[in-house]
């Protein structure tokens, strides 16, 4: 039955089937999903057969238990992944998969295990093209993820973060589908480019490897910021650059040593010791309950320098040095208001 | 630029180089139409006048001087060693017969105006490839062997006749993979497999043309003035799982040391062509940027990826062992038995 399809099943369209009373005509009032009215004969209450049964089915959903709401929608759900109807756009993102399963998956990290403090969210435009900067550390990268839900849950407009990730990540298996899944692309200039000019809400972690895998005695250092990449891309793009510090990251696995031969041999970046990896064998993988915040800088405009200002490197080392500088500051008053790690 | 009159089409015994024979063989601007193969042509190709010859021939350099051609359309590159008789007859087909067929191109003073059919193979598959290749982007890993080697040195080939004939119009086609309900190709024969194999851990973005908007764009290639490369393609993208599973079909997902045997196996059994190639862009696949055809060429192609995917799946008649309508029908089923069981105190 192809009209089952257009039945709401959170009942929310279920005025626009209900007819007018004290009225009977021959004529079905309903109005369909084309916009046009049904020509069906009517039955019964100014409606034919279907959609009477219908506006019963959409009037028994609506006072459904919110149990059964979540089950028709875990139910709806499946059916769309098991028969390929959902959206995916030209960088490979999969909005229907990120937000219903990943990131509700690693949700309970970021409000109970790291109880994540988002701060200046509303630095970040509602809409257009802007470059979110941060700082990397934690040994593998959990605080791109928090970024991303931070801003997907507590963002008035709920955007998602479009990260730029290094190789290493589109090469590996699992990895690298998962990571476009959920709205990653490659961090070369022609993808950041395209993200930003059609835009997305773009996340740059410049530090890279250098960063996140830095030893614990270095924390909360900035490490080089690349070659500054990112800077042209969002001059190039006339987009605004946003500054963004996360203090709690550094400790959730401190890094103590760096087995560079096997890192060498596994084609790693590198390979961390931690005091309870691999020490305690599987459970030193979990990481340290650390108290997160993470803070939106103001943003730095860049439309006013003009498209063409991307070809300057002076100018662009200068803006590097400037996000730079600002991340690093606002690092240390954050970690100076701390007042301890786990709190 | 004078219209073209006299239109030689190479590979006419093939789908496409016969459906586009039979189109423009309705057009009445078009005199003399010429198409030449090694076979006859199995379909119908209208008032074509077809001269069986091997383009590595120099019959076909006679051919372009005693029939005035003013058009050619270069179709006959192959992209799998599978009905050429192996990689070196494949090769041989593709660079020399190119370099022939071009250095008769070149003598000739009546042409005006050469259609390549090329492939968005020339850039490649790799984990470092971005998003989407505009025509100006190069390919991120080296050619060994195979499709797209073959296609670069063609292009490269297509535009050295550029520079040494100024006056001739070149047009080069960057086709995605074509879909549709009617041609073969080796994608189409994998995704009827009853079980489609896959790469496990990759999902590849893919991309497809459909063979309508291929046939039409060859077409209007011929009929108006383009000049210039363009990749041709439905635009988004699909995921190779999504592909799979809108097509109805399970997926296996083979682990990737174990891909090229699998691979070798199917090609022994001649099911589908998995060449090294073929693997790497199921594993990594590959995405166009269609800005240029759409709004220089001004064609906008009539299906999306998508909707190429989704006529290919429903014109071909592949029986979707996944049915839609049976998922839809067993989620409404045990919804029904849910609400029946609910306590009636509302």
């Amino acid at each position: 039955m192809p009209e089952a399809r257009v039945i709401p099943i959170e009942g929310r369209d279920g005025g626009d089937a209900t007819p007018r009373r004290g009225r009977r005509t021959e004529r079905c009032e309903a109005i369909g999903a084309d916009g046009q009215r049904c020509k069906s004969k009517a039955v019964a209450e100014g409606l034919c057969g279907a959609h009477l049964e219908e506006q019963e089915r959409a009037a028994v959903h609506a006072a459904a238990p919110d149990w059964e709401r979540k089950l028709a929608g875990a139910m709806a759900f499946v059916r769309r992944r098991v028969t390929g109807d959902y959206p995916i756009d030209d960088f490979g993102f999969d909005p229907d998969l990120t937000e219903n399963v990943l990131l509700a998956g690693i949700r309970p990290l970021y409000d109970k295990y790291f109880r994540v403090e988002a701060r200046g969210l509303d630095n970040i435009p509602n809409e257009g093209g802007a470059l979110v900067v941060a700082n990397h550390s934690g040994t593998i990268p959990i605080d791109a993820l928090m970024t991303q839900l931070a801003i997907y849950d507590h963002h008035p407009a709920h955007r998602h973060l479009r990260m730029l990730g290094a190789d290493l990540v589109f090469k590996s298996p699992v990895i690298a589908p998962l990571a476009r899944k959920t709205g990653s692309t490659l961090a070369c200039n022609e993808d950041a480019e395209r993200m930003l000019t059609g835009g997305e809400l773009a996340g740059v972690w410049p530090e890279g490897f250098k960063g996140i895998g830095k030893p614990f005695s270095e924390r909360y250092r900035l490490q080089r910021f690349g070659r500054g990449g990112f800077v042209s891309a969002a001059l190039r793009a006339g987009v605004p650059i946003i500054p963004c510090s996360i203090v709690g990251a550094e400790e959730i696995y401190p890094i103590v040593g760096n087995v560079k031969v096997l890192a060498r041999l596994l084609g790693l970046p590198y390979l961390p010791v931690t005091p309870f990896f691999p020490l305690l064998g599987p459970l030193g993988l979990l990481p340290l309950p650390s108290k997160w915040i993470i803070e939106f800088g103001e943003p730095i405009p860049t439309d006013s320098l003009g498209p063409g200002s991307a070809d300057d490197p002076m100018l662009v080392f200068n803006l590097t040095d400037q996000v730079r500088e600002v991340i690093q500051q606002t690092l240390y008053k954050l970690l100076l208001a701390r007042r301890s790690v786990f709190f | 630029m004078t219209k073209s009159r006299v239109v030689l089409i190479t590979g006419v015994s093939r789908y496409l180089g016969g459906r586009l024979a039979s189109m423009l063989s309705a057009d009445s601007s078009i005199e003399r139409l010429i198409g030449v193969d090694v076979v006859p042509p199995r379909q119908d190709v209208g008032r074509t006048e077809f001269v069986r010859a091997d383009i590595r021939n120099p019959i076909i350099a006679k051919v372009i001087a005693s029939a005035h051609v003013d058009t050619v359309v270069h179709m006959s590159v192959i992209a799998t060693p599978f009905g050429a008789g192996g990689r070196t007859a494949m090769k041989e087909i593709n660079v020399i017969g190119t370099m022939q067929l071009l250095a008769a191109c070149q003598k000739a003073p009546s042409l005006q105006k050469l259609v390549v059919r090329s492939t968005t193979a020339v850039y490649g598959s790799s984990s470092r490839d971005p998003a989407l290749f505009t025509e100006g982007m190069e390919p991120r890993v080296q050619f060994r062997t195979g499709y797209g080697k073959d296609s670069t040195e063609v292009e490269g080939y297509v535009r050295g006749l550029g520079r040494r004939r100024p006056d001739v119009d070149v047009t080069l086609l960057r086709f995605a993979n074509f879909i549709g309900p009617r041609i073969d190709t080796p994608l189409t024969r994998y995704f009827s497999l009853p079980v489609v194999p896959r790469v496990f851990g990759f999902d590849p973005r893919v991309q497809f043309v459909h063979e309508d908007d291929g046939v039409e764009v060859l077409r209007r290639s011929v009929i108006e003035e383009h000049r210039g490369t363009f990749n041709v393609a439905g635009s988004g993208v699909l995921l190779l799982s999504q592909a799979i599973r809108r097509a109805g079909r399970p997926a296996l997902q083979i682990p990737s040391p174990a891909v090229s045997a699998v691979g070798s196996l199917f090609r022994r059994a001649g099911l589908v062509d998995f060449s090294p190639e073929q693997m790497q862009f199921l594993t990594f696949g590959r995405g166009v940027d269609v800005t240029r055809l759409e709004q220089d060429f001004g064609y906008q192609p009539a299906f999306t990826t998508l909707e190429a995917f989704d006529d290919f799946v429903t014109g071909r008649g592949l029986t979707r062992y996944i049915d839609p309508e049976r998922v839809a029908g067993i989620e409404q089923r045990v919804l029904a038995q849910v609400e029946r069981r609910r306590p009636v105190n509302a």
